[in-house]
């Protein structure tokens, strides 16, 4: 089966642009910014509640999720911004976008900021493609003349002439996209804030994102991109900066930013809102976990049917007689596509492992993954069954190439069709 | 690569406002949501524009029986079918806007938590849309007036003052209903009420002075609400130069100044509330 019909360009790695000089001009400065949110611990929702209660509404605990943030982002940069899920990084952004009022610090920034966060927010469905289109165009800063004159291009780049007339509720998904996506390259703002974009759809759509990005980071746009996606930050960004706890744990080179925050979901481990993990005991501590290709290269692309190989080093934090560590593959949707694992093998007996012992993880497997994200969880046991560490998307990948399918995997197969001659006819 | 010409020079960031990112591009955004929205409504259906005239002349249709043939409160009065479709026309505007403006803000949740997006646009928006319904309205009622036989007067050059009046007035209520709403879900509840209210509180099924309510003590009370006294002397200025002032309803110009004060509180309160409250629309939605 040939498998090297896919050229190294489809690989977003490949298309990093030339990173922005130290003297290059500011285009985002941020200082000593600073957040938090009064979260009442009883929402008072009506006249009649605060009626009852009156006193209810001051009851309330402080969220700080934003703790004195500083940094500055260059012009034409593509910066990155990834942290746990309530690290603050949202936050953050739309404090950047101007929607959530900031409680302390400055931002000053350096040209026209485009409006959105998110692809398509803009869009009345019940309006045409054509309406919606102006009505983004104003809200990017341009007048209703100047919109009107980009109308056709941006129609023409969405490749929905046929459509411009039909109300968006009546537009199929990749339509919408498309349609989000032209209005946003013509809307030729400056600065670019984007959150998880990238997360959705499959991988076409990712490579059209990755070609999209790399368009406009030649024409020296500044994009902050803001994800829990390490292998999108690695793939695309010049910087990447972690937060943690509302402020910044690490900011500067994306892979070091990407091993970092790998480090601190180890540190957490155990994912509550995992069923199973509310049973890990915390038995062993996960030190590093990581991904090679056949070159046994650390990745976080992988090209179809080139075996994948996943590494993991732990330490064991109580002696135990027997341990069993195993991954799950996941595809994008959290679907457990397969799990393995193994016993761990001590020199000292197969069956007896002393605190502080560190253990050595190797896997490797044939990869029939589809084009898209991939997770990867890691779990540890006891002998006993008892659990000692459940890390939850420990790690994620995006497989790129192979022919395009509609499944989850792509199995060997053969099949053949063939035509039966009619009974009766010659 | 070495050295990139700056794209424009570093400006501070103020984060959300009423009217954030600039008055151009919110009256630009105001124009395009309001005529937009009102096409789509009205000329989206075959009937389109012929709907939102029936409802109010059906209404017109329904009082202008009970109150001539069961209630006898108009029969006396020549004038009192027009009055009547003049007061149901002015206030159907105030309503609707009224009505729509409380879900307003709520109903545009994607776009306040997601876009950087002047939020007075969207209140306003509805109000705009409303007038632009209104202001056909007024054509179908110009015409409906004139063919009764009302002589156009000078005053008609008044209209439009009470016209800004009512739009000022109906913004500003709009503008604090909308972000009270984001709080109290229970406003839209209560404007129902207070909407009836306010009907049967403004001289539209019954007229004032002569052949109307004849009673001085209610029209002196009446003439509190700055609502009432809009539409008091728009029935003065456009279709009877010889009925009640609002001034004379009130009994003494002196006695219109609580309806003023009313109207500017409501005016003051309307704009202080929304421009307290809209830099915080997104955290608390």
């Amino acid at each position: 089966m040939p498998v090297d019909n896919v050229t190294a360009s489809t690989s977003p790695a490949n298309r990093r642009a030339p990173a922005p000089q130290a003297g290059d001009p500011v285009s985002i400065q941020v200082e000593g910014l600073k957040k938090a949110f009064r979260i009442p611990t009883q929402r008072v929702d009506s006249f009649k509640e605060r009626l009852v209660h009156p006193f209810a509404a001051r009851d309330f605990r402080e969220l700080k999720a934003l703790n004195g943030i500083s940094f500055e982002v260059r012009q034409g940069e593509f910066f990155g911004i990834v942290g746990r899920n309530g690290s603050g990084k949202s936050t953050l952004l739309k404090i950047l976008a101007s929607i959530y009022r900031a409680d302390a610090g400055t931002i000053r920034m350096a040209g026209r900021l485009a409006p959105f966060i998110e692809l398509g927010v803009g869009f009345n469905v019940e309006l045409t493609a054509r309406e919606n289109v102006l009505l983004n165009g104003v809200m990017m800063g341009l007048t209703p003349r100047q919109t009107r004159e980009r109308l056709d291009a941006v129609i023409d780049f969405a490749e929905l002439e046929e459509f411009a007339d039909l109300k968006l509720k009546n537009y199929s998904s990749g339509m919408l996209v498309r349609l989000a996506f032209s209005v946003m390259m013509q809307a030729d703002a400056d600065v670019l804030l984007i959150d998880e974009v990238l997360a959705v759809g499959d991988a076409s759509f990712q490579q059209k994102c990755a070609d999209a990005f790399h368009e406009m980071k030649e024409k020296g746009k500044t994009i902050v991109l803001v994800t829990h996606e390490m292998a999108t930050v690695e793939a695309y960004c010049h910087r990447a900066m972690l937060i943690d706890g509302g402020k910044i744990r690490q900011i500067g080179d994306p892979a070091e930013t990407g091993r970092e925050y790998l480090k601190l979901n180890f540190e957490r481990g155990v994912d509550t809102s995992d069923g199973t993990a509310a049973d890990a005991a915390g038995g062993a501590r996960l030190i590093d976990c990581w991904i090679e290709d056949d070159q046994g290269e650390r990745a976080t692309t992988l090209e179809h049917k080139r075996p994948i190989r996943l590494g993991a080093e732990l330490e064991i934090q109580r002696d135990a007689a027997g341990v069993n560590v195993g991954f799950v593959i996941a595809n994008a949707d959290g679907l457990g596509l397969f799990e393995f694992g193994t016993p761990v093998e001590s020199s000292r007996g197969a069956d007896a492992i002393a605190a502080g012992e560190r253990v050595q993880v190797k896997a490797e497997l044939e990869n029939p993954l589809a084009p898209g994200r991939h997770f990867v969880h890691f779990g540890v046991q006891s002998g006993q069954g008892g659990i000692y560490l459940y890390v939850h998307n420990a790690l994620d990948f995006v497989i790129f190439g192979g022919p395009p399918s509609k499944g989850i995997v792509s199995l060997e197969h053969e099949v053949e069709a063939t035509v039966e001659p009619a009974e009766g006819k010659p | 690569m070495s050295s990139v010409a700056p794209i424009a020079e570093l400006r501070e960031v103020n984060g959300p406002s009423a009217l954030g990112g600039g008055p151009r591009r919110f009256f630009d955004l105001l124009w395009l949501i309001s005529v937009t929205e009102f096409k789509r409504t009205y000329f989206g259906t075959v009937f389109g524009y012929l709907w939102s005239l029936v409802r109010p002349l059906m209404l017109f249709g329904v009082l202008l029986f009970v109150f001539t043939q069961v209630f006898k409160v108009g029969s006396g009065l020549h004038n009192y079918p027009v009055l009547l479709l003049l007061g149901i026309v002015q206030f159907t505007f105030f309503q609707e806007a009224t009505t729509n403006a409380v879900t307003s803000v709520v109903a545009q949740e994607g776009v306040v938590r997601k876009t950087q997006f002047p939020r007075l646009v969207i209140p306003l928006s509805t109000v705009l849309t409303a007038a632009f319904n209104f202001c056909l309205n007024l054509v179908v009622v110009l015409v409906f007036i004139l063919a009764w036989g009302v002589e156009p007067t000078w005053t008609w050059l008044l209209f439009p003052l009470a016209l800004t009046a009512l739009f000022v007035f109906t913004a500003a209520i709009s503008m604090a209903l909308s972000v009270l709403y984001v709080r109290f879900r229970d406003v839209a509840i209560i404007w129902t009420v207070v909407g009836q209210m306010l009907f049967y509180a403004t001289p539209i099924l019954y007229p004032l002075g002569k052949y109307g309510l004849e009673n001085p003590e209610i029209e002196h009370l009446l003439m509190i609400s700055p609502l009432a006294v809009i539409f008091e002397q728009v029935r003065v200025w456009v279709v009877e130069p010889d009925a009640p002032t609002a001034a004379a309803a009130a009994g003494g110009a002196l006695r219109l100044l609580p309806a003023i004060a009313i109207y500017v509180a409501v005016c003051a309160f309307g704009a202080w509330i929304f421009n307290r409250e809209a830099p915080k629309i997104a955290e608390d939605l």
